[in-house]
């Protein structure tokens, strides 16, 4: 039966979420309540790269006040399994160092008490003794033979080395005219949602069952990984979400460590425990996207037609290759050639592991790295061959009438008229208007750059791909893995109203209401009459593994099962009302509220009455109809098939396209690019619903216009990282984020049961090398590294800066240029003293003298004549703490010159660095005291307060020499050491 | 203001979206905590904890401030608003509320109470704002979600409705210069 009237899909109704989330009615998981008597965790990180943990005391922070538990590495280890990893590797993927920190934020310690502040407090009063190792964070230096392994049983740092062929690309490049190559280093970041990580976990120890409350996105299969990691079975590990989620872009996938870890602290503390993460735990250790070094050549005809790829990728998945990677590295492999016509690749694909945080899940997914490299490659062909960039692209893009297209790594590209999308987006005077405006900028003497970008947006993941990273043999011997199960369920209560349910947990992406749309239609209701709930909760749910809300899949498969569920139970409704009206169920229909026999205005029901009639009338049921309650729909698209022996594989179901082009403006003098226009092509198939597709496109843009210019996780060469808060890691703002025109067109997918395609990854893809085209444009540049930020701008195009004055480089003498990734702080000043140099000399190796001058000092100990120990609160930016110190003297040249060295170290982080100090008799008796210091600060501090280091350290040593001249002159309180000295 | 004991707490009373609150905190007890957890205001988030996200905005006498930078002791005898108080009513939306709706400015909306609560104090300040004068407002709040133009249509077209004027069409006017 064919009685659909479609009237809520593809309306941009206004959202059923909103009214709550407007007027602060949200149900985000912290503002859940919890159980009487839920305790609360704290985690206490690693400061160190990589260092072994010899020790690790925590009786003092056991004894504080409120704490109930404090849990090691050790104590995990106990009551878990390390989590299954993707990688046949030796490695071992705890979620909680034991034994051995690989990266800075690695979790060394939880605290569990009464409130997060007590628990807060108690981390500062865990010592644990570091044996720093050296570390590795480049992926190129992690694979040198004399790179720092991570993992000794894994034999080094290189976990997966793959080579796949297709077509003949050595015969294409053998009879190429024209090889052209890039070389692209992606940098690190993150989705940053606005809201944080949340996970609320109780154990019931005669059940030997973990009851866990997360804000976690999927995909589901992680499910499996955590109960094995929980040594449950599936059934005694309920998942809960909450149901609301503050954004996630991916990152929410990583929430799942810390759900065995707090699971394992409840555990202990035997009483519910919560934590919620903050925003320097999120920045440096809940989810980064990879990095990745690209080589990617390409066998050009002399026209600009591409016959043969050739991709050498090295992905860096930091310190853990954690499940589901190495899948950002194998989420495109069926999209290597993007949207075009190309017969041959060759890929190697290499994984790395360097001491940086675990990498995962972030919206785009691979995309980002792939497109860069193939889209600046389609820019360096124009370029290199004297081409317009226009053309190149249009004469590779796959033509209009062959889809479905089978790429030569295996996706099947499912509906599409790339040429036709391309020629709109550049029609209506678009293109036109953008070179007049670049024309009259140059024109001007202004620097105006205009980029283009065409994108193959893949969404709805084979559950399969990954194995890809597996050999032939490897897949066979595991089973082959495919498909992505989606599910839904209808049910219809004793009053015949709707409820729905969907395993996709949503982060703000309107689910209830595009549902309710797709449900309303097929039962001719209004929209306003369905309830959808989205909370999942895997004890009682209908789940699969590759439930949840990523690879953009919730238009083509969720609310395409959501569809088929309906459509079900309507058949059987269909059946019923045919019964009761004494006609065929072919000629029921659905509309307005009522069910009715067709072309007869006299017989119908209440779609209620019907709806209802299986829970209080089953004997009226007709035969053939066993119920009309509840129905679930489990739908997985035939295309998602396993990779075959030829490692050929259709990573993806859907293929959107998206054809991008940007006008940008570089200012010279302040290294600042301005987007002048954006205008951006969409293909996704049926658009269920237009304003949020629209929304998702402008917030893609947003996320691919930090990526440009602003986000990049940073980590200095010493494995400290670098961009702990907001005002380091910087998103766009609304003054950075420009308007931009959205086109559509829509060739429906001929696979999903609506049509719809994916639409929420595509601009994270096409907006990074769409605007970094144009900027290169603006430059004439070939090679660029994101983040654009003014000061790489500025050294693509400034003059050398000009030297320094001649007086200032002879201060600075002998303390070396700074390099790139060297982070030591460097400074010197000089203070005079009214003592006498052998006075002042004494003073330095006298423990009641340096106990009273070590700005924050509570206690000096003497560990031999040169050798201090001292206990000093210090204050950087808003991070003050407790910290040990150790204190050498070393090349004493009494009284004249001695060499400090020290360490300090802390819960807030590590620093060490070593001055020298001499000593000069100066007018009437005194001395002048100069210094000179070169120091270098890790952990916390090191992440939240890199931008203060330079102040703080100077005014804390600063500090040292004017309580020095106060001391040894206590009756001239006018007599205050002058600070001169500046860093160079 | 009186000298706080670390050690002990202190009642703290204030008025929150027009009603009488009092809670017992201890001196170093956020704002954000006090109203979420300890009054059961959950509408204003935590999103950075460093002052920098904006999602923590509340007003305090009618100025913005952020929750996560202020002591709740520091509430005391102070109007509060925070977004649980901007509709007139329980069960209707505000004007702003109303056009963020309307103009889907909000996705996962967990930025979105700190993004209202400024907009309502800065028009009142400046009722026929520019588009670049919004986006300025704005700057102070991070949204990840939207890529904001949907929140500047919203409040251009909030604030002229509060300014009783005919809604425009925002397809007419020039981007402002990002």
């Amino acid at each position: 039966m064919k009685i659909e009237t479609i009237s809520w899909t593809g309306q941009s109704l206004e959202r059923v979420e909103d009214a709550a989330l407007l007027t602060g009615r949200g149900r985000f998981i912290d503002d859940l309540g919890v159980r009487p008597g839920t305790l609360h965790a704290a985690i206490l990180r690693s400061p160190h790269a990589h260092a072994d943990i010899l020790a690790v005391e925590v009786s003092a922070a056991a004894a504080m006040p409120g704490v109930a538990a404090v849990i090691i590495g050790r104590d995990l280890a106990r009551l878990t399994t390390p989590m299954v990893a993707g990688l046949k590797v030796a490695v071992e993927n705890w979620p909680m160092a034991v034994e051995r920190v690989r990266y800075v934020g690695e979790p060394v310690a939880i605290v569990v008490a009464r409130d997060r502040y007590l628990a807060e407090d108690a981390l500062d009063a865990i010592e644990v003794e570091y044996g720093p190792l050296p570390c590795v964070v480049d992926p190129l230096a992690s694979l040198q033979s004399d790179a720092p392994v991570l993992h000794d049983r894994a034999g080094g740092n290189l976990v997966s080395d793959r080579r796949f062929r297709y077509g003949d690309p050595e015969a294409a490049f053998a009879d190429s005219a024209h090889r052209v190559e890039v070389t692209i280093a992606y940098p690190r970041n993150t989705g940053a949602p606005m809201e944080t990580f949340g996970v609320v976990a109780e154990y019931d120890p005669h059940e030997d069952a973990y009851d866990i409350l997360a804000n976690f996105q999927g995909p589901f299969s992680i499910h499996a990984v955590l109960a094995r990691s929980l040594k449950v079975p599936g059934n005694r590990l309920r998942l809960r979400m909450p149901p609301e989620s503050g954004g996630s872009f991916g990152v929410k996938q990583g929430v799942a460590p810390y759900a065995v870890l707090i699971g394992v602290a409840a555990r202990i503390a035997g009483a519910p425990v919560k934590w919620i993460e903050d925003r320097l735990e999120h920045l440096g250790a809940a989810v980064a996207a990879t990095n990745r070094v690209t080589t990617l050549k390409a066998a050009v005809t002399a026209d600009g037609r591409i016959t043969a790829l050739d991709w050498d990728q090295i992905e860096d998945c930091g310190a853990y290759p954690r499940a589901p990677e190495p899948a950002t590295l194998y989420r495109m492999h069926g999209n290597m050639t993007g949207a075009y016509d190309i017969a041959s690749i060759a890929i190697r694909n290499r994984v790395v592991l360097t001491n940086k945080a675990p990498t995962g899940l972030v919206r785009g997914f691979g995309g980002p790295q792939v497109y860069y490299a193939l889209e600046r490659l389609m820019q360096r062909i124009a370029v290199e061959l004297e081409l317009d960039p226009l053309a190149v692209i249009r004469t590779n893009l796959i033509p209009g009438g062959a889809f479905p297209y089978r790429t030569a790594s295996g996706a099947l590209y499912d509906s599409g008229d790339y040429v036709q999308a391309f020629d709109l987006a550049l029609a209506e005077g678009r293109l036109a208007d953008l070179e007049a405006r670049r024309d009259a900028a140059r024109a001007a003497g202004r620097r105006y750059g205009i980029g283009f970008a065409a994108v193959v947006e893949p969404s709805v993941s084979n559950m399969g791909y990954i194995t890809t990273v597996l050999t032939a043999a490897e897949r066979q011997k595991a089973g082959p893995k495919n498909g992505a199960q989606a599910t839904a369920t209808i049910a219809l209560d004793p009053v015949g109203s709707v409820s729905v349910h969907v395993a996709s947990v949503p982060q703000g992406q309107g689910h209830r209401t595009v549902l309710a749309q797709v449900v309303a239609d097929v039962f001719g209701l209004p929209c306003e009459a369905i309830r959808v709930v989205v909370d999942l909760d895997t004890g009682k749910d209908a789940w699969s593994i590759a439930s949840g809300n990523y690879s953009s899949r919730f238009a083509a498969a969720v609310a395409g099962a959501a569809h088929l569920a309906a459509t079900r139970l309507r058949d059987k409704l269909a059946a019923i009302a045919g019964s009761q009206l004494g006609v065929e169920p072919a000629q029921i229909g659905f509309a307005g509220g009522a069910v009715f026999a067709k072309g007869d205005a006299a017989r119908t029901l209440p779609f209620g009455r019907v709806a209802a009639l299986s829970h209080w009338s089953p004997a009226l049921l007709p035969a053939g109809v066993d119920q009309a309650i509840r129905e679930t729909a489990f739908w997985t698209p035939p295309e998602l098939s396993a990779p075959g022996e030829d490692d050929a594989v259709n990573s993806s179901l859907c293929h959107g396209f998206i054809f991008d082009m940007a006008g940008v403006e570089v200012d010279v003098e302040t290294g600042k690019v301005r987007i002048d226009r954006y205008v951006t092509m969409h293909d996704c198939g049926r658009v269920l619903h237009p304003g949020m597709v629209e929304g998702q496109i402008r917030g893609g843009f947003a996320q691919g216009l930090g990526a440009t210019l602003f986000e990049e996780l940073a980590y200095a060469d010493d494995g400290a990282f670098l961009t702990g808060t907001f005002a380091d890691y910087l998103l766009p703002t609304a003054t950075e984020t420009p308007d931009i025109e959205v086109l559509h067109i829509e060739t429906r997918s001929p696979f999903t049961p609506l049509g719809a395609k994916g639409v929420g990854e595509g601009n994270c893809m096409s907006t990074p090398v769409c605007l970094a085209n144009a900027v290169a444009d603006a430059l004439g540049v070939a090679e660029l590294k994101l983040p654009l930020t003014p000061a790489r701008i500025a050294a693509l195009v400034a003059a050398p800066e000009p030297a320094l004055p001649e007086t200032h480089r002879q201060r600075t003498g002998g303390l070396g240029a700074a390099k790139p990734g060297d982070r030591a702080l460097r400074g010197q000043g000089q203070a005079e003293v009214a003592a006498a140099p052998d006075a002042v000399w004494a003073m330095l190796l006298d423990v009641d003298t340096l106990a009273s001058i070590i700005p924050g000092c509570h206690g000096v100990s003497k560990l031999s004549e040169t050798h201090f120990k001292a206990d000093v609160t210090l204050g950087v930016g808003p991070v003050k703490g407790r910290y040990k110190a150790q204190i050498r003297l070393s090349d004493l040249d009494a009284p004249r010159a001695a060499t400090l060295s020290g360490s300090v170290w802390g819960a807030l982080g590590t620093g060490g660095g070593s001055g020298r100090v001499t000593l000069t008799p100066a007018g009437e008796g005194g001395t002048l005291v100069a210094y000179s210091y070169e120091a270098a600060v890790g952990g916390k501090v090191a992440a939240i307060g890199g931008r203060l280091l330079d102040g703080a350290a100077r005014a804390i040593i600063g500090q040292f020499f004017a309580a020095l001249a106060r001391r040894a002159s206590p009756a001239r309180p006018g007599f205050i050491a002058r600070m001169l000295g500046r860093r160079p | 203001m009186p000298r706080l004991n670390a050690a002990t707490r202190h009642r703290v009373a204030f008025t929150l979206n027009g009603k009488p609150v009092s809670l017992e905190a201890e001196p170093r007890l956020l704002a954000t905590d006090a109203l979420r957890h300890g009054l059961g205001a959950t509408g204003t988030h935590v999103g950075c904890e460093h002052g920098v996200c904006g999602a923590c905005t509340i007003q305090i006498d009618g100025q913005p401030a952020r929750a996560c930078l202020t002591l709740a002791v520091q509430l005391e005898g102070a109007a509060v608003t925070t977004v649980e108080g901007l509709a007139p009513e329980r069960d209707r939306l505000s004007v702003m509320q109303a056009a963020f709706r309307r103009h889907h400015a909000l996705q996962c909306g967990f930025c979105t109470a700190g993004i209202l609560v400024s907009l309502d104090a800065y028009l009142r300040e400046q009722p026929a704002p520019s588009e670049q004068e919004l986006r300025e407002v704005l700057s102070g709040h991070l949204c990840r979600c939207t890529g904001y133009t949907p929140i500047i249509r919203a409040a251009l077209e909030a604030a002229a409705c509060l300014r009783g004027e005919p809604l425009s069409q925002p397809s007419d006017r020039e981007p402002a210069h990002v």
